[in-house]
């Protein structure tokens, strides 16, 4: 409903807006709006992730008035249904029937590994803030694929690691949902671990949407482990963190995430359950910086929830996408001056507090920030800051080169260094 | 399963052969000329339509003129889709024999499906074609050295010489109708025959000493070519497949297309086919709740239109010369 | 198997039997697979959730979920079903296209967001059993079942309405010539099936959460619980559901690679052997 009506205001300003030309404008009027695409899961496993996605797009079309790169601009919501056969069927409409200029957005990483393909093929710019999979910028780099406020997977839990050791910890197990998202993240964490002379004890890899994550919990609390680290998404993660308290094991053990797993849209609803919870990521909606406490503020204000990084990078995606159209005044169908001006633009001004630019293969570099949840004044929970590791790349403290030499994180390749 | 009795009885089928030829050429002419009138997004969904319409058939095959309706097929379709895709993506192999393999393999699990369903019938079968689904879809979902687990694979898998999405169409084009004629034939062989034998009373053709799990088996395995063929089509259309592929919904969806075709009509599946993609693009490019529109629509068409869309048509021509 | 994994076999098998015995009384009296069994599910508890938040009392939103989802249900049996009496495969499909509006009126009233049922004071913390430290709720779900159990075998083997819910199951037609209103008997049963759906769904809520496709995992476990025990037959559902339930945690322990595998393989096996499951009946 959301989406039909914003369709028709947008519409309905377009329209105004060429009615009313100004005399100075016609020659943009020729040109038309920007067409964007976005795709976002409104039903399925994952619809709450992909409603916030849309508002975070939303958000950020509100404040610049609808209008990117002195253009004005067309926005088509596509649902993906969180299935990748439906994403591609709507990435074909966008970009086929729609005429869209870029795609923005997908949630799941099969989703957006199926669009990926496909846009590999028509040339389209693709924008993946929240498609996470290190290959897209590693080993497997497509050229109009590109991650604006996106991450790598294993970025942050590579620091997230070397944390770990700094904490003493010596043994830690995980678990994870298998699929590469989890593969990837938990890989980063075992390798800076355990060559640091950490110890990955035991490595649990069960399916999306596990209805009862006891067995596994059972096995974990014989482990005696210094720390446990899971990398859980959405449903499965509120599911994991309750039965982690019920079974007793918060009390005993303490719990790293991965930062999907204590975000906003997964803490929002429970409780106490979560507090403590210590994970790694670029943004913390909990940051005292000023541009961060106003971002979550207004979007509080207009949204009636605490941001998600589903919200969160959405905005900044479209943030980056509109500062590169005004470096190029908007001439968005010359796709290549478009890739490379993204490529070359920084996001500044961002809810980050802090510019942040790609690196040589296209993935931006962020500040990591250890994050813990915590209750807020008016007993809402969420993640604050309380460490920073200062401009993090995908390839942490490797050397480009070697690092991908190396296969990529898989169930079967968790760059464990054997003791 | 019992049948409706306002499926179209054979014999109304039987004897046309002249003019079903010339309809049939002038179906086949106009499906070519669509890609001149279309765009190429639609060109892409008629591709689609042209896909699970033999999906719908080969279901129909079973459902229609054995009385047993699936609910395994769409796993026995995304079994194609895997294999192709894997065999050119990951083993390399050219798109020909890629597609090989993967009908065989899809003829292959259809025959492991059919030893186990053709002792059951009704409800049963379709419980045990719905379980045996499920197997394919964890199988596919956790097996994720060779599947690509929850992420799927990935590929260039359709042959260069089919990259524009006109060839392609006139290709799948080719296909369905290769494999409709092959259809119909099928069910209106002795064979065929003997099948709808067992869908109208099973205990007589026992009696009159045919051997009834065995033309099952046969009937299963054949449907399952066919929806074989299906599958590695779509895995050309796609370069891509994952879980979702042959998921429940899947197989759902190809039951769905044959019953809005109408049980036994065979080349109604394309109608049904049509009907639901069509329904499905439009109504979710006007509203996010696309969903229960489906729904509501399952519902209604069970309620009032059980027979299908052809059925219904069919009836109300028949009225009317009456 | 520790103690600990037996009880989490015990206690999930416990959740299972409460869902899968009103399918299994609906599938066995009236003949109809309902796929929109595990939507029920997730409706009953979505509003068992509302209930409970808004109340702050677990047991009225116990109640509020079973008469919610009894409501559905009458909906769905007099308002839609009685169209296509008859035609195992039109039910199917209708109650399958209920189950797809259901799910999506749900994402509609509720969002996507994952809720929790609240646990009362009472049953919250964890106790120990034989030396064993284990949540007070999912011995209360334990508890739930067996009592479910007792009060259906009552129901069924005590009562005049089960002997003819029984009688029913073995043959309709007899029951009805016999001069016994059997429509009476399968609306009850339909309603009563249904609410046991809003029960399991807020007993599930509480400690396996509720988001969409919640629906398709408890569906999917339920029909291999029924298809195991076979169709109308408590005894058969009691069964399948301590062997799912092992299964299933037993599959997570040992074959984490086969999850589903060491579930549905067994059933498809049983199923080519026996037909109508352990403790099903020709008819």
């Amino acid at each position: 409903m959301d989406r039909r009506q914003f369709l028709k205001t947008t519409t309905a300003a377009v329209a105004a807006a060429g009615l009313g030309a100004a005399p100075w404008r016609s020659a943009m009027a020729q040109a038309g709006p920007i067409k964007i695409g976005l795709l976002a899961p409104l039903t399925g496993v994952v619809a709450s992730g992909g409603k916030e996605m849309v508002e975070g797009v939303q958000f950020y079309l509100d404040q610049v008035k609808n209008e990117m790169g002195g253009r004005k601009v067309e926005l088509t919501i596509e649902d993906d249904a969180s299935n990748p056969d439906t994403a591609l069927q709507k990435a074909r409409r966008l970009v086929e029937q729609g005429n869209c200029h870029m795609l923005i957005g997908d949630l799941l990483a099969n989703t957006g590994l199926a669009v990926a393909n496909y846009v590999k093929g028509t040339g389209t710019p693709y924008f993946i803030p929240i498609i996470a999979a290190d290959d897209l910028t590693q080993r497997a780099r497509i050229k109009n694929v590109i991650r604006v406020a996106g991450y790598t997977a294993s970025a942050f839990t590579h620091p997230f690691g070397d944390w770990a050791l700094k904490q003493g910890y010596k043994r830690i197990a995980t678990i994870s949902q298998d699929y590469t998202f989890g593969h990837e993240q938990c890989g980063g964490l075992a390798q800076v671990f355990t060559e640091g002379g950490g110890e990955i004890v035991q490595q649990f890899w069960h399916p999306l949407n596990t209805a009862d994550f006891s067995p596994y919990l059972g096995q974990l609390a014989e482990l005696k482990v210094d720390a446990i680290f899971a990398m859980e998404t959405g449903a499965d993660s509120t599911r994991f963190i309750q039965q982690y308290a019920s079974f007793g094991l918060k009390a005993k053990t303490p719990l790293l995430m991965a930062m999907n797993g204590t975000d906003q849209s997964v803490i929002r609803t429970i409780g106490e359950e979560a507090e403590g919870i210590i994970s790694a990521a670029h943004f913390a909606e909990g940051s005292d910086k000023a541009v961060t406490a106003k971002f979550t503020k207004d979007y509080e204000a207009k949204y009636g929830k605490i941001p998600s990084l589903y919200g969160f990078s959405m905005y900044s995606g479209m943030m980056w996408i509109d500062a590169a159209l005004k470096k190029m005044g908007g001439k968005v169908e010359d796709r290549d001056l478009f890739i490379d001006t993204v490529l070359k633009t920084e996001l500044d001004g961002s809810p980050l507090g802090k510019a942040v630019k790609f690196d040589a293969y296209g993935n931006p570099v962020y500040d990591v920030t250890i994050r813990k949840v915590v209750k807020r004044a008016d007993g809402k929970y969420w993640n604050v800051p309380t460490q920073t590791y200062p401009e993090v790349g995908q390839f942490w403290k490797y050397d480009p080169e070697t690092y991908l030499k190396q296969p990529a994180y898989s169930r079967t390749f968790q760059g464990i260094k054997k003791a | 399963m019992t049948m409706d009795p306002h499926a179209p009885r054979p014999s109304l089928l039987a004897g046309l052969t002249g003019r079903a030829a010339a309809i049939a050429a002038v179906v086949v002419i106009a499906a070519s000329g669509l890609p001149l009138v279309l765009s190429n997004y639609q060109v892409g969904l008629a591709t689609e339509v042209l896909i699970f319409g033999i999906l719908a058939m080969s279901i129909d095959i079973l459902a229609g003129f054995a009385g047993r309706t699936s609910l395994g097929h769409g796993a026995i379709f995304g079994v194609a889709t895997y294999v192709v895709v894997y065999c050119t993506a990951q083993a390399g192999l050219p798109p020909v024999a890629s597609f090989a393999l993967g009908v065989l393999a899809a003829t292959a699990v259809a025959a492991v499906f059919a030893l186990l369903a053709v002792r059951t019938s009704g409800v049963y079968f379709l419980l045990l074609t719905l379980a045996l689904g499920m197997i394919v879809w964890g199988v596919c979902l956790r097996w994720t050295q060779v599947t690509g687990g929850e992420n799927g694979m990935r590929g260039d898998v359709r042959p260069v010489l089919l990259l524009g999405h006109h060839a392609f169409y006139w290709a799948v084009l080719a296909g369905a109708a290769i494999v409709s004629f092959a259809m119909w034939r099928f069910v209106r062989s002795p064979f065929g025959l003997t099948l709808r034998g067992i869908r109208d009373s099973e205990s007589r053709m026992r009696s009159l000493g045919y051997n009834v799990p065995l033309h099952l088996f046969i009937g299963f395995t054949v449907s399952g070519f066919f929806a074989g063929v299906a599958g590695a089509l779509y895995a050309m259309f796609n370069n891509f497949v994952s879980p979702s592929t042959v998921a429940l919904a899947q197989s759902v969806e190809g039951v769905l297309m044959m019953i809005a075709g109408g049980v036994g009509t065979l080349f109604g599946a394309f109608v049904g086919a049509a009907a639901i993609i069509a329904l499905e693009n439009v109504v979710s490019a006007y509203t996010e709740r696309w969903q229960m529109v489906l729904g509501v629509t399952f519902v209604l068409i069970m309620i009032f239109a059980p027979e299908g869309i052809t059925g219904k048509l069919r009836n109300m021509l028949s009225r009317k010369v009456r | 198997m520790s103690l600990f994994q037996l009880l989490n076999g015990l206690t999930f098998a416990a959740l299972l039997f409460v869902v899968a015995s009103g399918f299994t009384l609906i599938f066995g009296l009236l003949r109809i697979v309902n796929l929109a069994h595990g939507a029920l599910y997730l409706f009953g508890g979505y509003i068992g959730f509302t209930v409970a938040t808004k109340t702050g009392s677990f047991v009225l939103g116990g109640i509020g979920a079973m008469a919610a989802i009894a409501a559905i249900g009458f909906v769905l049996d007099q308002g839609l079903l009685r169209f296509v009496r008859g035609n195992e495969l039109r039910q199917v499909l209708l109650t399958l296209g209920v189950a797809f509006f259901l799910n999506d009126l749900a994402l509609v009233i509720w969002g996507g967001d994952s809720f929790t049922v609240p646990i009362p004071q009472l049953l919250r913390g964890g106790t120990k059993v034989f030396g064993t430290f284990y949540p007070v709720y999912r011995l209360f779900v334990l508890g739930m079942g067996i009592f479910v159990f007792a009060a259906l075998w009552l129901l069924l083997n005590r009562t005049r309405l089960g002997a003819l819910i029984r009688a029913g199951v073995d043959d309709a037609e007899m029951v009805e010539a016999s001069g016994v209103n059997i429509q009476r008997v399968f609306l009850f049963t339909f309603l009563f099936g249904s609410a046991l759906a809003g029960l399991g769904g807020l007993m599930g809520g509480a400690f396996l959460s509720l988001y969409p496709s919640a629906d398709a995992e408890i569906l999917t476990f339920s029909l291999a619980v029924v298809i195991i025990g076979g169709r109308g037959s408590l005894v058969g559902v009691a069964v399948g559901s301590l062997l799912v339930g092992l299964l299933n945690t037993l599959g997570q322990v040992m074959f984490p690679e086969l999850a589903y595998f060491v579930i549905f393989g067994p059933m498809a096996v049983l199923l080519a052997f026996r037909p109508l499951g352990l403790f099903g009946r020709a008819t």
